[in-house]
């Protein structure tokens, strides 16, 4: 495979000839980061589906050659794809790049959100534990191309028993250009002892143009605190996204996570949780809505490093046309991880006979005092129940679509934010409803 | 004389690959209830099939005109949208689909069909709770998803109770008698009482006679072997308790001959 290595070694390349311009260059521990991804990512190179994690995911359509940086933009092209007004602070990345017209940041006593940039400017001291250390490089190469480039993202830091009362959205939209360009987006969440904070991330972008987005989140969760993480990935259908995150969650500390996928040609997303303190606790869950060829692959991870850790994770998969999904669930329960308490539930609709899933648990438990349990199911819309209301007078289509409905609604009903909600629901009824014959060949 | 409502002639029909119904005529009035009684395996339930167009039961011959139409050619949904209604023997759970939400999305789809405006919420609402005292329907079965986790005589009353909200011509209630214990029977039986209607009809297709006391029909047929043997007034329906289904084997000949099964256990 000649192109991968190609394609690294120019990446390698813009690296050398970039770095000294970099946001942070100026920091020792911020420049060692970028130096081991970079040479991580040369030596190694982009996955092949030879490899375990990646065998059903072939990313070469995104490594087989390398994304430019974004092209100068005028501001005109801008505004069209904000979508709607939220309360709360917003900030907003056209093209990888701050948009201050789309974004609002309102004072907030005790907490923070600003661009990765200026934080690494003004006052990077809190970043130093976190950026670049919960997410691996060496297990992760589009993550190592992430931390070895990365040009901006965000910051939101919530300081000591404060708590956020309206959810902080940061959007990434990527907008169409005549050339396929890349965005890396990387993200810091810091909430400290007993803070809690609600936080949406957006990707999302029009149809047209085959973009890369490689985004990396990075969340540190102090003892007691509370994340809930909404992530909405609605990038054009020909794009690819790689979205590698990871949340550290220290003693009785609650992260929760909604992840809802209905872009992209190809998109990975990797979530590792560590519940690292006694009594912590996660909830994951996912929705993914895929049509037409395109291909979704969602692995997960949860370490019980201690004591009395919950974890539920729910992840549910739409699927029409020739789609293909992966889930990849692994928990890993370590020796003192005693009174671990770990559920985990992947369950699939298949509209056609030609979409493809591919589900897989993976338990590795070395602790002798735990009840874990995991269960899968991949199905089709029920005739008998299809039958009963189309012979209550709702026609097939509407049938359809009521059903596909009330398959998402666990995980649809879940999402903390109301506005994400309905448009995840709207999502749902304008892609597979409108569809008479769901996109079957 | 007023054209009948369901006009059913030489029906054939198989279900899978087995012939079921073998050359059935039945003629259904406005106003008329209709009992068809019948043993297991006599066809009862493939006809309901058929009349409400299930897949897995296929027409081999005859007709079935509802309205002077050709009721076969429908589908499914467009026979209940022009008034035929089937009580399900069987009915079906669906889990994140709230009992009230799926009601208001059926009737809605009648009421669309028929050039009716839309109900909303607020007047549903009013409409479905006066219905389902009906049946004695409570406020959290209607918010409940559809079926699901419902007591085998909760889901019977949940099919009187979209009958009563659905406003059907015709009405075909497969078996809806069984499972019921007697109090859930009555309270059933009031249902289907409270909508007899003139221009209402009703077909009843039961193995027992016991709904029969208190649903009183007009005309009580015997299914035998797919065909229809047999036909009376109320008064068979009580026979056939007293002398089980086995006295009509032999094709409508009605005489008992030797040999034949004797009267269903009923269980």
């Amino acid at each position: 495979m000649a192109a991968p290595v190609e394609t690294r070694d120019l990446y390698l390349e813009e690296y050398r000839r970039r770095a000294p311009d970099l946001p942070g260059a100026g920091l020792p521990w911020l420049r060692r980061t970028r130096e081991d991804a970079i040479e991580r990512l040369a030596s190694r190179g982009f996955p092949t589906t030879r490899e375990e994690a990646w065998r059903f995911t072939d990313s070469g359509p995104a490594s087989r050659a390398p994304f430019a940086p974004p092209p100068p933009r005028s501001g005109a092209a801008s505004a069209a794809g904000a979508g709607p007004a939220h309360p709360g602070a917003h900030l907003t990345f056209l093209d990888g790049r701050p948009a201050p017209d789309l974004s609002a940041l309102p004072a907030a006593p005790g907490a923070s959100v600003a661009t990765l940039r200026e934080a690494l400017d003004r006052s990077p001291a809190p970043l130093e534990p976190v950026l670049g250390r919960l997410v691996p490089a060496a297990e992760h190469p589009f993550a190592a191309l992430n931390t070895s480039l990365f040009e901006d993202g965000a910051l939101v830091h919530v300081q000591k028993g404060v708590v956020l009362a309206d959810p902080v959205h940061l959007v990434f939209l990527s907008w169409r250009a005549a050339e396929p360009f890349r965005t890396l987006p990387r993200i810091v969440l810091l909430l400290e002892e007993g803070a809690a904070a609600t936080v949406v991330v957006s990707y999302t972008g029009p149809a047209g143009g085959a973009m890369l987005t490689s985004a990396v989140t990075e969340v540190a969760l102090g003892e007691g605190a509370s994340l809930r993480l909404v992530k909405v990935q609605r990038e054009s259908v020909e794009g690819f996204h790689l979205d590698a995150t990871a949340a550290r969650v220290a003693r009785g500390a609650a992260f929760s996570s909604h992840v809802v996928t209905l872009g992209a040609a190809l998109s990975r997303t990797d979530l590792t949780v560590a519940l690292a303190g006694a009594g912590a606790e996660c909830g994951l869950s996912g929705l993914y809505e895929l049509r037409g060829r395109q291909h979704a692959d969602h692995h997960t991870t949860i370490v019980h490093e201690a004591p009395q850790g919950t974890s539920r994770e729910l992840y549910k998969g739409v699927l029409d046309g020739r789609s293909r999904a992966v889930f990849d669930g692994r928990i890993l329960v370590r020796p003192e991880a005693q009174k671990t308490n770990a559920l985990q539930t992947n369950k699939n609709l298949l509209l056609s006979p030609e979409a493809l899933v591919n589900t897989k648990p993976e338990l590795q438990i070395f602790a002798n005092d735990v009840k874990v349990k995991h269960g899968a199911t991949i199905g089709q819309l029920d005739r008998d129940v299809l039958f009963y209301l189309r012979s209550r007078g709702i026609p097939e289509e509407e049938a359809r679509r009521l059903l596909i409905h009330a398959f998402a609604s666990e995980v649809v009903d879940a999402i903390p934010v109301p506005w994400v909600r309905e448009t995840t629901a709207a999502a749902l009824f304008t892609t597979i409803g409108e569809r008479p014959d769901g996109g079957r060949p | 004389m007023v054209a009948p409502l369901l006009e059913i002639r030489d029906l054939q029909a198989s279900a899978g690959e087995r012939p079921v119904l073998r050359g059935l005529t039945l003629s259904v009035r406005a106003g008329e209830v209709h009992a068809i009684m019948g043993p297991n395996g006599s066809g009862k339930s493939t006809l309901a099939h058929v009349l409400a167009g299930r897949e897995g039961t296929k027409v081999t011959g005859g007709t079935a005109l509802y309205q002077g139409r050709d009721l076969l050619a429908l589908a499914p949904e467009d026979r209940a949208r022009e008034g035929v209604f089937l009580a399900f023997q069987y009915p079906v759970e669906i889990p994140g689909v709230s009992n009230v939400y799926f009601l208001k999305a059926a009737l809605n789809a009648i009421r669309r069909h028929r050039g009716e405006p839309e109900m909303d919420a607020a007047d549903f609402l009013v409409h479905v709770r006066e219905r389902a005292r009906l049946v004695q329907m409570s406020e959290a079965l209607l918010q409940r998803p559809v079926n699901e986790g419902f007591s085998g005589g909760e889901k019977k009353r949940n099919e009187i109770l979209q009958m009563a909200v659905l406003d059907p011509r015709l009405s075909i209630l497969d078996e809806t008698d069984s499972g019921l214990d007697i109090d859930a029977l009555k309270v059933v039986a009031d249902g289907i009482n409270a909508l007899r209607r003139p221009d209402r009809a009703m077909v009843l297709i039961t193995h027992y006679q016991r709904l029969l006391s208190y649903v009183v029909p007009d005309r009580v047929h015997v299914l035998a072997d797919g065909q229809l043997v047999r036909s009376g007034g109320k008064e068979l329906a009580l026979e056939l308790e007293e002398r089980g289904y086995g006295f009509l084997a032999g094709n409508g000949s009605g005489g008992a001959g030797p040999g034949v099964t004797g009267p269903e256990v009923t269980g």
